[in-house]
């Protein structure tokens, strides 16, 4: 654990030998520059917090109305789960699920999977499959958009600004926190201290 | 930091994707080799990458056409119905003067497909004519490309919170147009077109030289 590493770049495969990182240091590759190691302070400590946090949030994102749409008496209120549901009603399944999978789905899995992952370990313990599941959630990562799912509601809200009055939902405000909680975990995350744990078959 | 001058591959052996463990790799065998640590499939260079990742953007530059030709959202307001595709959507808002809106739905609709596309395009070109130029920049290209393509969902998301929220009986509402599922087409294949390339490729023509 505390001597030298040796890691082929990702992104140019040459071969370096690492020496362990000072605390918040980075490693570079020598010929193309991406980055090799990164040690995150209280990596373990931070990620399963903001995870915490963020499933919390989720909940509260996804149960309660984030906008609604008011022109005189009448009264349009929109959770996430409804989108999806008129895309489908509309004839356009395959959007629906694209939507539901990237904004939905694959958040909550992952946040799932980091608690199962970190919990355990933050009590030197190792789950079942640790693995396999970190191994998922590492891989799903492209496809969680809620930040990009928060710039959607702030472009539809300047749209419709003219149409009608928009009301801000509890909800709304639980999208904001979220994507700044999911980015924090994401950036505090070094996932070489749960590879560590895992024992290498010979 | 630096103790070698040689790649995994030349070494025979290859760098896990998803843990970084290196492990050693026979060479020239079709077999599956997996990651003695996470259990995932290890390749010393993604299996096929030039031809999948053209195929995939082949694809996307298809349904870029249906995508910008066809109505991305059809409005009906008091008995008028318009249909309006992405850069009519972009027009409107320019001519309207919000200029940040038009600015974000041109950037993630329009420009950043393109410029994916282009760029992908580019490198598959300079890796099959083994290209030596500039190899640090090219990579740098490549790590945008894939950071970048996700914000283009941002008008799917819209398409969806409008169908939702505006259904205002006679007064007003909104359908989805069939752009609207050749976009997301497009979106995803340029995803699935950047995890396919493989960026040692570009760096495999500066290792020929130097034997």
């Amino acid at each position: 654990m505390h001597s030298d590493t040796i890691i082929a770049c990702h992104e140019c495969d040459l071969l370096q030998r690492v020496r362990p990182l000072p605390p918040g240091g980075v490693a570079r590759c020598s010929r193309c520059g991406g980055i090799l190691l990164q040690h995150k302070r209280h990596s373990l400590d931070r990620t399963l917090s903001f995870t915490i946090a963020g499933i919390i949030l989720f909940v509260v994102a996804n149960t309660y109305p984030f906008l609604a749409l008011k022109s005189g008496s009448l009264v349009q209120e929109t959770t996430l789960f409804t989108g999806i549901r008129e895309l489908s009603a509309q004839g356009m399944p395959e959007l629906a699920v694209l939507v539901f999978v990237t904004t939905i789905l694959i958040p909550l899995l992952q946040l799932l999977g980091m608690v199962y992952v970190l919990g355990p370990l933050k009590f030197n313990k190792t789950p079942p499959g640790l693995a396999i599941i970190f191994r998922c959630v590492r891989s799903m990562q492209p496809w969680g958009m809620m930040e990009v799912f928060m710039l959607g509601i702030l472009v539809s809200v300047v749209k419709l600004a003219k149409m009608a009055s928009i009301v801000p939902g509890l909800a709304l405000y639980s999208f904001a926190i979220l994507i700044f909680v999911l980015a924090a975990a994401a950036a505090s995350l070094d996932p070489h201290i749960v590879w560590e744990r895992v024992a290498i078959e010979k | 930091m630096n103790g070698f001058s040689l790649t995994a591959q030349k070494a025979c052996l290859a760098g896990c994707q998803s843990c970084h463990l290196v492990s050693k790799v026979r060479p020239a065998t079709r077999g599956k080799y997996i990651c003695p640590r996470c259990g995932s499939v290890i390749h010393q260079r993604k299996p096929n990458s030039i031809q999948r990742t053209w195929a995939l953007v082949i694809g996307a530059f298809i349904f870029y056409i249906p995508a910008n030709v066809l109505p991305i959202t059809i409005v009906t307001s008091l008995g008028k119905t318009q249909a309006d595709t992405i850069l009519s959507g972009v027009l409107y808002f320019i001519a309207t003067g919000m200029w940040p809106i038009a600015a974000v739905i041109f950037f993630a609709s329009i420009f950043v497909p393109v410029l994916k596309l282009i760029i992908l395009t580019y490198l598959l070109i300079s890796v099959q004519k083994k290209s030596r130029w500039r190899p640090r920049d090219r990579t740098r290209l490549y790590r945008i490309t894939e950071a970048v393509g996700r914000w283009s969902m941002v008008d799917i998301y819209v398409v969806t919170i409008l169908v939702a929220l505006v259904k205002l009986g006679a007064l007003a509402s909104i359908e989805a147009g069939p752009a609207a599922v050749y976009f997301a087409a497009v979106v995803v294949l340029t995803m699935f077109a950047a995890m396919n390339f493989d960026p040692r490729l570009i760096w495999d023509a500066m290792e020929k030289e130097d034997e």
